[in-house]
């Protein structure tokens, strides 16, 4: 590899092995993570695309042509049994990919197709005619039969089930009152009586209802905007003639004359419902003012009474609300997967006829979406609940006005706009004043569990004769709030009615079914209104009189909460807590018995000196090299001078010395014992490392108690005051320690490091920032320290600091040790003097006859001479006879000296150590 | 069994809890976090006294939790309630990384933490007894900022029920067991900032750059856990699940997001203590 510029090795962090080794682990484990996350799956299921050419209509003789998709799962093992997938109103069979990708990836072979008079399939909307969609989707089940992937019963007769939502679920209706080959179906948002939906009327009379047409006009009104192919009226879009002029007939009076009723009820489960055999899994939407839960509940007891299996399945969501809350979705997943699983492929127990139902609990905290609780029930209670609370609701009889053709109008759903479950929570109603009555109950002393229709009476005088009604209940919160549920509302046409409310009979009405908790404290509001957009209106104005009976049922379900697949982490997290606490007690006690066998590993031929360093080496993890090899005894009653340039490895020893920094080898023994970091023997050391360490915002007093309190020991052993006359601080010590000079924070360093008066006193750089008086106290105080067995270790790169005040000394260089001894010994080592004499050539030849070992000139006056040990009154004596002046003779016995020799001149590190 | 070590010294005995919890009750930042904690409701209070109405009354639904501002002044609950949503995006992280990031760097950089390490106070002790210092002053200024909240709360608007846009009123009793479950919420995500600004603490030697490198990875994760192409990435972000606490205001009470919270906020904030643990106890104290 190219050297790096200099520059840029400098900037960037030094390359090691260990480095390397680390960076590529988190890159490694980046990559995978990104890489499992965006790793595209492949799909479990294959898919082929094909025009199917059915023969259909009344007399089988037109022929459409459906676009289809047939998926077959990837992995399959011999025949599978087939799902026919219907999609709604409006769409295509791309519009149920995902569902049809599940399943087929679930086992199933899974056809879809777009319906006729949609997307690219040819034909018109029959409204799932049983002489036109309803025989296109036998002619598919005959189509499935004839295909090698898929089970069949018998010859012709496919495993098949059907399952869609809204025009797709009562297409499944449809086919199986039609075709006994299907086994199972799962219809979902869909409509029982055609005629009721658009036309519903809540109240207990015969009279047709009021037209929906808000969500009539999104219904047939979303064809329009395809002209039909065939070139039709444009009014009618692909739209089948007579399905066409039943619906601008209906919608330009309002009510259904009896061809419009037949053709809505031909499109209808209502009157096949017996003729379903196969089990039907019914599911419905709570948000839905189009199909509401009351069209499931006609289906369920159509069905069931012929024996048939039937369950039922409510979900916070439909054709208002959407597909509901993830939990919700989740539910229905699995109760479609269990019932086709049991009656489709066989696998799994019967499922239970057991009903479920969600409740809104509030909104996610994260996703600002629904939450959803789920109930179950052991059985389908229908709408009337399991039980019933009666709630009193008061208010006078009053006069309201109908405005002409519903114009100002209530407001209490938006058909095809809702953006989600959350605004229906919000109230987007709204009566307009003067249009409705309201009856309040009082707050509720308890919450009540609705779950199913609520029923009132009322009475009602038209001066006409009729009246169109909208009965709404409020849940009205303690602040004011008055939500309606779901946003539905109860349309009630009366016919017959007299001028005076005193001659009116009470009529029934039936309220849609809600599921909702009214909370303590909440009250109940009625409210009749004689307007809501979403309605047909009369053209005339009108005024009626509306009484509403106190007396509100409202069905309750208390249902079993359906225990949330998510609990399952309250154990992960239980389990996270006890793997974490027990590593912690694993490591603990691991680590107490390796500190305990440490403990007993002391050698006892050392046990009673203070400090052994053997064979010390530091390298660092970048490569270099701070100390190579020190070894030194400091035995009691000795004050050791560590002796060194800068850069010598001194501090480094010290920091090993201390347990601040591990050594690569060799080790420091501590009166027998090993020095590592944390060594309870270090508590015999005291220390002064690297300058002071103080809390700035403490005084030096306060400083030297918090140091005391961390080492644990008694306070009568701190000796406190001693330390602090040694300091020397005077009133000074009540100061905070940030405002100290440097000197002062040294002095009080060195009485910190001296509390507890420990055996071995570690001192780096003791007398820095001191000036001469203290200093000379401070070579006092060491010498009296190492007394009474104790023992002082000092660093010093100052050569006559360690002359004055040691009685041993170490002398470092580049990480080795150069000499060691009493300090004695070491300057003994020079024997040489200084002379400076008149003349220097005549004293060096005088000189060179005498018994030394060499003479060295030194500058212009002076000889350097090593003696030999021949006295210096005879060199002085022999230098005087030969007539050479002699004016100074300088013993060179300074440490210096000794120094300088040992080290050489190079007094210049290898680098900061 | 023999000791090496002189007399009354015992490892177990070292840096006492209470001389840490003086080292750091004597520090000024220590006593401005704390004491910022009681100013904070007081000015939230006089910003409600004498500040404008607001005029942003068409909050949506899908708001609902933004109403929360609305319903501040409606009790003392309420008011605590708000003090903390406002101050648990920012405030507590800051002053947890200030507690937690603090404690070892601060020693490090005064030149103190290497005469404790050589007292000697074993490294697993003296971390051991930072931590638990660090998360007590953490958890206190927790608490001081919602004892303070619900006392000026209740004194100036009273004591009610715990109200809601999205759900029923919580009688006062019940609210404040909500309340303290918020409050434990918050504790425990607030984890993940406490062991990662006490790693850095070690890394460092460097006060400042602890506590500013946990805010700024806060951040950062709050920052990626806005970006919704993450996808489920962003569920093992440190931050996801950081306002799950509101899920606590409905009933009954959702806690499934609470609970993948806390799991998430226990596992970051183990891992980070063990790496602070396992550098610690191996590094060269250079400082």
């Amino acid at each position: 590899m190219p050297a790096l510029p200099a520059r840029l090795r400098r900037v960037l962090p030094r390359v090691t092995r260990r480095r390397i080794l680390a960076a590529s682990a988190v890159v490694l484990l980046l990559a995978v993570v990104v890489g499992v996350a965006v790793w595209p799956d492949r799909p479990a299921w294959t898919s082929t695309d094909a025009r199917i050419t059915v023969r259909t209509g009344p007399d089988d003789t037109d022929r459409v042509d459906l676009s289809t998709r047939f998926y077959l799962p990837r992995d399959r093992s011999g025949k599978v049994p087939a799902i026919l997938l219907a999609h709604g109103f409006g769409g295509t069979m791309d519009s149920v990919r995902d569902d049809a990708e599940d399943l087929a990836a679930r086992g199933y072979a899974v056809l879809t197709w777009t319906a006729q008079g949609f997307g690219t399939s040819t034909g018109q909307i029959h409204l799932d005619s049983p002489d036109w969609e309803v025989k296109d989707a036998q002619r598919l089940l005959d189509w499935l039969a004839a295909r090698p992937e898929v089970r069949t019963d018998a010859d012709g007769d496919p495993r098949v089930g059907v399952i869609g939502g809204s025009y797709g679920g009562a297409l499944a209706l449809l086919l199986a009152a039609q075709d006994r080959r299907v086994d199972a179906i799962v219809p979902m948002i869909t409509w029982n009586d055609l005629a009721r939906s658009f036309l519903p009327q809540s109240a207990d009379v015969a009279a047709t209802g009021v037209f929906k047409k808000s969500w009539a006009g999104l219904f047939f009104g979303s064809t329009a905007a395809g002209p039909d192919p065939a070139g039709g009226n444009p009014a009618c879009g692909r739209l089948a003639a007579d399905v066409c002029s039943a619906y601008l007939a209906t919608a330009t009076s309002g009510t259904a004359d009896d061809v419009a009723l037949r053709l809505f009820r031909r499109s209808s489960p209502a009157a096949v419902l017996d003729r379903i055999s196969a089990p039907t899994l019914l599911v419905q939407g709570e948000v839905d003012t189009l199909f509401p839960l009351s069209e499931a509940d006609a289906n369920a007891r159509g069905i069931a009474a012929t024996g048939t299996p039937v369950r039922v399945a409510w979900y916070t969501g439909g054709h208002d609300g959407g597909d509901g809350p993830q939990t919700d979705q989740d539910r229905i997943h699995f109760l479609i997967d269990q019932w086709f699983g049991h009656y489709l492929k066989g696998t799994g127990a019967a499922p239970a006829d057991s009903f479920t139902y969600s409740r809104v609990a509030g909104f996610s905290a994260l996703d600002r979406g629904l939450v959803t609780n789920a109930y179950s029930r052991p059985a389908y209670p229908g709408l009337t609940g399991t039980g019933s609370a009666a709630v009193a609701v008061r208010g006078p009889a009053q006069e309201i006005a109908s405005p002409p053709n519903g114009n100002p109008g209530a407001l209490s759903s938006l058909p095809g706009i809702s953006s989600g479950l959350s605004g229906l929570l919000d109230g987007a109603t709204r009566d307009v004043p003067g249009q409705f009555a309201a009856y309040q109950s009082a707050p509720l002393t308890a919450a009540v569990d609705v779950a199913g229709a609520p029923v009132i009476r009322l009475r009602a005088a038209s001066a006409t004769g009729t009246a169109t009604l909208f009965v709404k209940l409020y849940d009205v919160g303690p602040d004011g709030a008055a939500t309606l549920s779901s946003g539905l509302v109860a349309p009630v046409r009366l016919t017959g009615l007299p001028s005076d409310l005193g001659d009116a009979q009470p009529v029934t009405v039936t309220l849609p079914a809600i599921v909702r908790r009214l909370d303590a404290g909440h009250t109940v509001r009625i409210v009749v209104a004689t307007s809501d957009q979403a309605y047909f209106a009369p053209a005339r104005p009108a005024t009626y009189t509306v009484a509403v009976e106190p007396r509100v049922t409202l069905p309750t379900v208390v249902g079993t909460p359906i225990a949330d697949p998510q609990t399952v982490w309250r154990y992960v997290l239980a389990a996270v807590v006890a793997a974490i606490l027990l590593g912690l007690l694993v490591t603990l006690l691991v680590r107490g018995r390796r500190l305990r066998r440490r403990e007993h590993r002391a050698l006892p031929e050392y046990a009673d000196t203070p400090l052994v360093v053997r064979g010390l080496r530091k390298a660092y993890a970048d490569g270099f090299v701070a100390v190579e090899e020190i070894g030194f005894t400091v035995e009691r009653g000795q004050v050791v001078g560590l002796l060194g340039p800068n850069g010598a490895g001194k501090t480094t020893t010290l920091r090993v010395l201390m347990g601040l920094t591990m050594p690569t080898a060799g080790d420091a023994l501590v009166f027998g014992h090993r020095l590592e970091p944390g060594s309870p023997v270090l508590s015999r050391v005291g220390a002064l490392v690297e300058g002071p360490g103080f809390l700035p915002h403490l005084s030096g007093y306060e400083n030297l108690r918090a140091y005391w309190r961390a080492t644990g020991r008694p306070e009568s052993d701190a000796r406190f005051a001693e330390a602090l006359e040694i300091a020397g601080l005077g009133d000074s010590v009540h100061r905070r320690t940030k405002n100290y000079s440097h000197g002062m924070r040294q002095r009080l360093a060195i009485a910190q490091a001296m509390l507890g008066m420990p055996e071995l006193l570690v001192l780096d750089e003791p007398t820095d920032g001191l000036d001469p008086p203290q200093i000379a106290e401070m070579r006092r105080v060491l010498r009296r320290y190492a007394t009474d067995g104790r023992a002082v270790l000092v660093s010093s790169h100052l050569l006559a600091e360690v002359e004055q005040t040691c009685t041993h000394a170490v002398v470092v260089n580049k990480g080795r040790i150069v000499a060691s001894g009493p300090v004695e010994e070491i300057v003994g080592e020079s024997p040489s003097v200084t002379i400076e004499v008149s003349d220097v050539p005549e004293a060096s030849r005088v000189l060179s006859g005498l018994d030394v070992r060499s003479v060295t000139p030194e500058g212009p006056s002076s000889l350097v001479v090593d003696m030999n040990g021949t006295p210096r009154a005879d060199v002085v004596a022999s230098l005087v006879r030969a007539g050479v002046g002699v004016d100074r003779v300088v013993p060179r016995r300074r440490l210096e000296d000794a120094f300088l020799a040992l080290v050489g001149d190079n007094s210049r590190g290898s680098g900061d150590r | 069994m023999t000791t090496s070590a002189t007399h009354g010294y015992r490892p177990s005995a070292t840096l006492p809890i209470r001389a840490e919890i003086r080292r750091q009750a004597s520090r000024r930042r220590t006593q401005l976090a704390l004491g910022f904690m009681i100013l904070l409701p007081l000015i939230v209070l006089l910003a409600f006294e004498f500040g404008g109405g607001s005029n942003d009354n068409d909050r949506r639904g899908a708001e609902a939790f933004g109403s929360l501002v609305d319903l501040a002044t409606s009790g003392g609950l309420n008011f605590a309630l708000f003090c903390l949503a406002v101050s648990a995006g920012f405030l507590l992280v800051v002053v947890v990384a200030l507690f937690c990031g603090d404690t070892v760097a601060s020693e490090a950089s005064w030149g103190s933490l290497r005469y404790l390490l050589a007292a000697p106070v074993p490294r697993v002790r003296l971390l051991g007894v930072k931590l638990v210092v660090a998360l007590a002053y953490s958890l206190f200024a927790l608490v001081l900022l919602a004892g303070a909240a619900l006392l000026l709360g209740t004194v100036r608007y009273g004591w009610a029920p715990l109200s809601s846009t999205v759900a029923a009123q919580i009688p006062a009793g019940q609210g404040v067991l909500r309340l303290l479950g918020i409050l434990g919420y918050l504790a425990v995500t607030l984890l993940v900032v406490a062991g990662l600004a006490f790693l850095l603490s070690v890394l460092t030697d460097a006060a400042l750059g602890a506590v500013g490198g946990a805010v700024l990875l806060w951040i950062l994760s709050s920052i990626l856990d806005q970006i919704t192409a993450l996808g489920g990435l962003r569920d093992i972000l440190p931050t996801h699940y950081s306002q799950a606490w509101l899920g606590l205001l409905s009933t009954p009470a959702q806690t499934d997001d609470v609970v993948k919270g806390a799991i998430s906020a226990v596992v970051y904030a183990a891992v980070f203590w063990a790496l602070a643990f396992w550098r610690f106890t191996r590094k060269d104290i250079t400082s």
